[in-house]
């Protein structure tokens, strides 16, 4: 919508949820004691009270999905969040290019679904948004962890305490820890030089988006992005994509806008899209040259699937019948322990960025390739040190540190454990397999009447083994920094997480060169219907370790451009 | 090692026989109070984030008075006050405890049963030991329970019960008591301050863990 809207072109956005405003809404510098239950989760709020997510969770009232299986191993949760902005608000902010093996996986270990695209058609649109959303990270020339241009990225953090006791230690064992991408502007962005960059040739969309620029804060070094941002330091599309693409005059949104299927003419042009007014209940149509799906993955699949007509009575697009397949998440696991060295640290405020500022990209490319692991595919370790604001579970779970104290004792521990433990995430990549895909269920529908996606899911071996090296290596890291790591799960199946959970669910209509084995070409443009693009994570062929927000962002990018192009030539 | 949900049939005799016991000098409040269910709706999945709540203010709040009375003595048991700062009774962690247990989420609704059995065991283990409920008796006497029942592992088989509603009890006070800004203070957070520079540890931080200048 950015993209387009800047171009001078006439959009119209619909939204599922309501409108969000994180200036207005954000509750910054609220403590945990003024909300609900110290803000901990609740099948309402999931991640916590302040969370930005409104209207959103893992189970909405009304709105349902189903799992084919009742096995919960097999099980796929599924995160929606119905607001202006979806899951840009709440997301890590992890902002990681995928390398030039990523968009190869085939032809790299004979595994997976090449990309019909490689690193070097995405890469000027990485540099796009990077420079529009305001990224900071460093250029460390890693393995397939791709540099920025230079001048794009905004200098990175320092490292906390325990990150950088993390990197003396993890460099014992060949494991880098470098600093994180995360779309955070440590400074303000050069709303001089900037705008031109992006819109060569396009004054009036230089001087909007220079004037947005300026609007944004640089971070003040506290609140959790999480919650948002109210002086819009961080990135979510509320406060960064929308306002200059309103400011031109060209963009329209409708919320409160559940759509139930695409439309169509005779000749299998995309005409429009029906919709359900949450409001009111009634249905509504819109029409348009051009559709853009970005409903998130599954949500996309949903839509295309529940399009049925004469003309395309399988669900539009899917003639392959490969809508709704190849459905990915990111491998997800974690190990926590306890460090001795972090204990009664003298005080000093780690709140930093908000979130991670350091990680560890995947390190064993080469031994991976040469057959030395029993796993193919690689993962990065996210992790959080540090005295973080205290929630309900900061003091708590102490009795095996502290054999039971209570009273004085127990407030002396509580001090002295604080901001000591720490806890390593692996985020891995996942191959596609036939178990993994979702169809629309043939009886169940949501409150609106439109029928749901019902979901299969099996981890292969694959994903497993990854899981257990993660478990195994994080226990060694935390040995390495002379603390004690939790038991790790004898069974890695016990300690992945289940499918969605990871919120990085990408697939369901991948891209290719092929009509008959994909559901999009290279820019994302739908083979049956010219006019229908899918500008989420569906057209994905892989899901890399990287998580999947700023490519899905470039691949809009590019997506859209040429969907302009296509315009002025008259072919859509 | 034991299995905190479940209990075996002579602990649960025990269990009940005690509670029972203890009726007669309780009003019978206690136990009265103890079946009966929250319910109602939760505060949905798009409340408003900038008000300040406090409990009662989305569900009715359901201990007894002696229920909570009990629940403030025990608080203050875990956490009394202390130089300059309060206990956690005094910055009403109990009334924090009692919209947790009153609220209409299931897994609430667990810790409601496992908060109030284990509320009446204190009073009825008071009166076992001492004659009197839990808070009519002396701090020392309070210990002489709390000893027995603080650390699962080495708690008698008797007291395994008691001594996992007492972790649980013990991780809502500290939960309740560290989130509120007293708290924060005691534990030693320093932050949810606009600054002008992040500039990463101090020098003497960096000095005791023997790490270098970070990466930037």
């Amino acid at each position: 919508a950015y993209v387009a809207a800047m171009d001078g072109a006439k959009v119209l956005m619909l939204e599922a949820g309501r409108n969000y405003d994180p200036v207005r809404e954000t509750p910054m510098f609220q403590v945990h004691s003024q909300a609900p239950l110290r803000a901990a989760g609740t099948p309402d709020k999931p991640l916590g009270f302040y969370d930005s997510t409104v209207g959103g969770g893992w189970d909405l009232p009304g709105e349902p999905f189903t799992n084919a299986s009742t096995d919960p191993k097999r099980a796929f949760t599924w995160w929606r969040a119905r607001m202006l902005g979806g899951r840009t608000n709440h997301w890590g902010r992890i902002s990681l290019r995928n390398g030039p093996y990523d968009f190869k996986p085939w032809s790299r270990d004979g595994l997976g679904i090449d990309w019909p695209i490689g690193y070097d058609d995405l890469a000027p649109y990485y540099d796009k948004v990077e420079m529009l959303v305001g990224i900071f990270g460093s250029n460390e020339g890693m393995e397939n962890t791709p540099n920025s241009s230079p001048g794009v990225l905004l200098p990175p953090p320092h490292a906390r305490a325990g990150e950088l006791l993390a990197q003396q230690r993890a460099a014992t064992l060949g494991i880098p820890v470098i600093p994180i991408h995360r779309a955070v502007l440590t400074r303000r962005q050069d709303a001089d030089t900037i705008p031109a960059r992006l819109h060569p040739g396009n004054l009036k969309a230089q001087r909007i988006l220079a004037k947005a620029m300026r609007e944004r804060g640089a971070c003040f070094w506290a609140t959790e992005c999480g919650r948002g941002c109210s002086i819009r330091a961080n990135y979510q599309s509320p406060t960064v994509h929308l306002p200059p693409a309103l400011a031109t005059g060209n963009l329209d949104i409708i919320t409160g806008a559940m759509v139930r299927e695409i439309l169509v003419d005779e000749s299998g042009k995309a005409t429009g899209v029906s919709y359900v007014d949450t409001a009111t209940g009634s249905e509504r149509t819109v029409h348009a040259r051009v559709i853009m799906l970005a409903a998130s993955a599954a949500e996309s699949v949903r839509i295309l699937l529940n399009s049925k007509s004469s003309r395309f009575p399988n669900g539009l697009a899917n003639s392959s019948g490969l809508v709704g397949k190849n459905l990915m998440d990111t491998v997800g696991a974690g190990l926590g322990g306890q460090i001795p060295l972090l204990e009664n640290l003298p005080l000093h405020n780690e709140d930093g960025a908000g979130g991670d500022h350091v990680y560890m990209p995947w390190w064993l490319y080469k031994e991976q390739h040469a057959g030395k692991l029993d796993f193919p595919r690689g993962y990065h370790i996210e992790f959080t040190t540090g005295r973080h604001m205290p929630s309900l579970g900061t003091a708590a779970g102490l009795e095996k540190l502290t054999g039971g104290s209570y009273g004085k004792a127990f407030k002396a521990d509580a001090r002295r454990y604080y901001g000591s433990k720490l806890s390593f995430a692996g985020r891995g990549e996942m191959i596609p397999n036939d178990e993994c895909f979702t169809e629309i269920d043939p009886t169940v529908k949501d409150k609106w009447g439109i029928p749901v996606l019902r979901f299969h899911w099996k981890w292969s071996e694959h994903e497993l083994r990854q899981v257990a090296h993660q478990q195994k290596t994080f226990a060694e890291i935390i040995d390495a920094m002379g603390g004690k790591a939790d038991k790790p799960a004898a069974d890695p199946s016990n300690a992945i997480r289940a499918g969605g959970n990871v919120k990085h669910e990408v697939g369901g209509a991948i891209m290719g060169n092929d009509p008959n084995k994909s559901v999009t070409n290279a820019f994302a443009q739908t083979w049956e219907v010219k006019n229908l693009f899918l500008t989420d994570g569906a057209p994905f062929c892989s899901n890399a370790d990287k998580n999947p927000t700023l490519t899905i962002m470039a691949l809009a990018w590019r997506a859209t451009e040429y969907a302009l192009e296509e315009m002025r030539r008259g072919n859509v | 090692m034991s299995d905190p949900t479940r209990m075996d049939r002579r602990v649960a005799i025990k269990w009940m026989l005690s509670a029972v016991g203890s009726v007669a000098l309780l009003n019978g409040d206690a136990l009265a109070q103890a079946p009966v269910s929250a319910g109602g709706a939760g505060y949905g999945v798009d409340p408003k984030l900038l008000t300040s709540y406090k409990p009662g203010d989305l569900w009715r709040l359901t201990m007894s008075a002696s229920q909570r009375r009990t629940a403030a003595v025990l608080c203050d048991v875990i956490i009394p006050a202390e130089g300059g700062t309060p206990s956690a009774s005094a910055l009403h962690v109990h009334d924090f405890l009692n919209e947790w247990i009153s609220a209409p989420y299931p897994a609430h609704q667990r810790d409601r049963t496992v908060i109030i059995d284990g509320l009446a065991w204190m009073d009825a283990e008071s009166v076992r030991r001492f004659g009197k409920p839990f808070h009519k008796i002396a701090m020392q006497q309070r210990h002489s329970i709390c000893d027995d029942i603080c650390y699962e592992p080495k708690a008698n088989p008797e007291f395994k019960t008691a001594a996992a509603f007492f972790r649980r009890y013990r991780d809502l006070t500290a939960g309740g008591f560290y989130t509120t800004p007293a708290g924060m203070k005691d534990i030693g957070y320093v932050g949810n301050v606009a600054l002008p520079a992040f500039n990463g540890p101090p020098k003497e931080v960096k000095a005791l863990l023997g790490v270098g200048e970070s990466n930037p």
